[in-house]
């Protein structure tokens, strides 16, 4: 084993990269939870969104309009767990297994005529004087554009959240909708938004793997990435800011592991590529979550 | 102006018809999917669902419905009892698996013995340990530290399948296949072959434990105070819990519970129809089983008859790959589709629909 071939400020750039797609389909999925929808069906958003990403961009040739296409892919995808769940009002838990197992089935069907194509290279953002500081520049400002579109919308859900008024009221949905109903506000269509909202989240975090991360198209690919984003949500007690930490976290294991891997650690790879969903139940187990939303998974439904 | 109103009481009628509304419009729109692929739509359907069982090569597909419906129906009864309580392991997958290494690897542990009477009980106690075990973990991490077992159990499936990988290519490999991964065929070594009972039937050992299942399923639900308390739990937590009912308690036998009929069903697929240990053993039994016991409304018969329904779709999707080179993945699709549609029409059951305005009482 060769541990000196592993380049600390490399590991610490691919960890930004590594976490992005987490990182983005938690943020969707914490702001749905806000709302008090339990959506299980993040694994599925995120895998269509990586299928729809891989045919947009290679139809067009433009990996921005790849991201725009995987963003509808999973926004469309949620918008069938919205009309489930809240129109026929069917249980959040079971619709969102449902999701996942359908998505992953349509992004295969999708996909299979993609298993040759390389998506068109997603450059690299290059910030004048930022990007030659000395070990900030490489670790922080070399990366693609997502990597900072993610970081932007954390501090926008941040923002939104705790400092507006419609993030107020989205709140206020998921900690109690009967009085939020009593109140006024539009339970049902504020839960449609935040839902949509989450889908097209996970749709960007699914076409980061397959445009970005990987880049190519292979069944199943998100594995299980989705999941670990729910799990990101709990960890980090539905708050914005701390999901960044967890996802740092994770994608820190991640890319540990694989630079083991490649290390050639006297471990068979099979058990480092167990580490990282250990490590998430760890993280589940380790630190206390905070108070969930008190409406989460709760079936809303107006009687008069 | 549409709304809905909800039932006094849920609708008998509606929650026997929504599964067989659901398969329909399944069909129907499964079809228009067929269509939009280029292939022949009611061909297709006729492939999936009429040809196995009444086809010209009826006869061969026949038995494969039981080897398929037979882990589907013993993994989704034990996931009914938790579904039905509001405990959701969704991590069966990884449990079938745990219980296939803990089956094969005891037979393996002993091979090559001939004592029958002594290895192949021991493999269903190991194999239904094995699974037992997997799905305790997100039992206790719930119980002692309030995690989700949604998340863990789901994420021990991963952890699982990488197990199942290493144990091909390592510890379980068969010394003698030159380098190859996977075990010994435990098809090959009668002490731990669970072999078909009567010939060309597809009847195995693991077929009668899933009807064994069913029937003892339905007697607990029907009859048993554990079953009652199972219905309480999943309607009411709090008169559960009022009536002494511990919820904690009700966690750990629920997930066990289901793990342990998961990892029995591993085994059982292991020793039999599969053979080896192989890193491509598992085909998602642990999730369709899912949509089994939502389809037969988390009722042993329905099950027992979802079960049967499921087995179908992945032969007839078999079929429908040779003869119309259907994607494997348009079968997937069709599967998730049919738990979409599952859960949209049951909203028939607990609410009905009103046409025009409701007066202001």
């Amino acid at each position: 084993m060769d541990l000196s071939s592993i380049n600390p400020l490399l590991l610490l750039a691919s960890l930004m990269v590594a976490s992005t797609p987490i990182l983005l389909a938690a943020l969707g999925e914490l702001v749905v939870e806000r709302a008090g929808v339990l959506n299980l069906g993040v694994e599925g958003m995120m895998i269509t969104g990586a299928a729809c990403g891989i045919i947009f961009s290679t139809l067009t040739g433009n990996a921005w309009l790849g991201f725009a296409g995987a963003a509808l892919g999973g926004l469309m995808l949620s918008f069938l767990f919205a009309v489930l769940t809240q129109v026929l009002l069917s249980n959040q838990v079971a619709t969102g297994l449902a999701l996942t197992l359908f998505g992953l089935g349509l992004s295969a069907l999708l996909g299979q005529s993609f298993a040759d194509a390389r998506p068109p290279a997603f450059p690299k953002l290059d910030i004048p004087i930022l990007s030659d500081l000395p070990v900030l520049g490489p670790v922080l400002f070399r990366h693609d554009g997502m990597v900072y579109i993610g970081l932007l919308l954390v501090v926008a859900v941040w923002y939104f959240l705790s400092r507006t008024r419609a993030g107020l009221v989205l709140r206020a949905v998921g900690e109690n909708h009967e009085a939020a109903h009593a109140l006024g506000y539009r339970v049902v269509l504020i839960r449609f938004g935040a839902i949509m909202f989450g889908g097209a989240c996970a749709g960007l975090g699914g076409a980061y793997i397959s445009l970005v991360r990987v880049p190519q198209w292979t069944e199943g690919m998100t594995a299980g990435a989705g999941w670990i984003a729910l799990a990101i949500v709990v960890f980090a007690g539905w708050k914005p800011l701390r999901l960044l930490l967890g996802a740092y976290l994770f994608g820190g294991v991640t890319v540990l592991q694989l630079n083991l891997q490649a290390a050639g650690l006297a471990i068979p790879v099979e058990y480092l590529s167990m580490s990282p969903y250990v490590a998430t139940i760890l993280v589940l187990v380790i630190l206390a979550a905070g108070r969930a939303p008190g409406s989460l998974g709760k079936t809303f439904h107006a009687s008069r | 102006m549409i709304t809905l109103e909800r039932r006094p009481q849920p609708s008998r009628a509606w929650s026997y018809l929504s599964p067989l509304l659901a398969v329909i419009v399944t069909m129907i729109v499964g079809g228009l999917v067929f269509a939009a692929l280029g292939k022949p739509p009611v061909e297709a359907i006729r492939t999936i669902f009429w040809d196995p069982l009444f086809g010209d090569f009826a006869s061969y597909f026949r038995p494969q419905l039981l080897v398929k419906a037979a882990p589907l129906i013993l993994i989704a009864i034990g996931l009914s009892f938790g579904f039905r309580a509001g405990i959701w392991n969704i991590g069966a997958e990884g449990q079938y698996i745990m219980g296939a290494l803990f089956g094969a690897g005891l037979a393996l542990a002993f091979y090559p013995s001939e004592a029958r009477w002594l290895v192949f009980p021991l493999m269903i106690v190991a194999g239904t340990l094995g699974g037992l075990i997997w799905a305790m973990i997100p039992g206790l991490l719930r119980v002692y530290f309030r995690t989700n077992e949604i998340l863990v159990s789901l994420m021990l499936v991963y952890v699982a399948d990488f197990l199942l990988d290493a144990m091909a290519l390592g510890l379980l490999r068969n010394p003698d296949g030159m380098g190859f991964p996977g075990s010994r065929n435990l098809q090959q070594y009668p002490a731990a072959h669970n072999a078909e009972l009567i010939a060309n039937t597809g009847m195995h050992w693991g077929v009668i434990a899933a009807f064994f299942a069913v029937v003892a399923a339905y007697i607990l639900l029907s009859r048993h105070i554990f079953g009652f308390n199972v219905r309480l739990a999943g309607q009411s937590p709090r008169a559960a819990a009022f009536a002494g009912v511990s919820a904690d308690k009700m966690v750990l036998i629920c997930l066990g519970l289901s793990g342990a009929l998961a990892g029995m069903a591993g085994m059982f697929e292991v020793a039999g129809p599969s053979g080896q240990v192989l890193a491509s053993f598992n085909v998602g039994y642990g999730f369709t089983a899912i949509i089994v016991a939502f389809l037969g409304r988390l009722h042993p018969v329905g099950i027992l008859l979802a079960g049967f329904l499921m087995a179908l779709t992945y032969i007839g999707g078999e079929l429908a790959q040779m003869n119309l080179q259907l994607p494997r993945s348009a079968i997937q699709l069709f599967q998730g589709m049919l738990l979409f549609f599952l859960l949209a029409v049951d909203v028939m059951t607990n609410f009905r629909i009103r046409f025009g305005r409701q007066k202001v009482a």
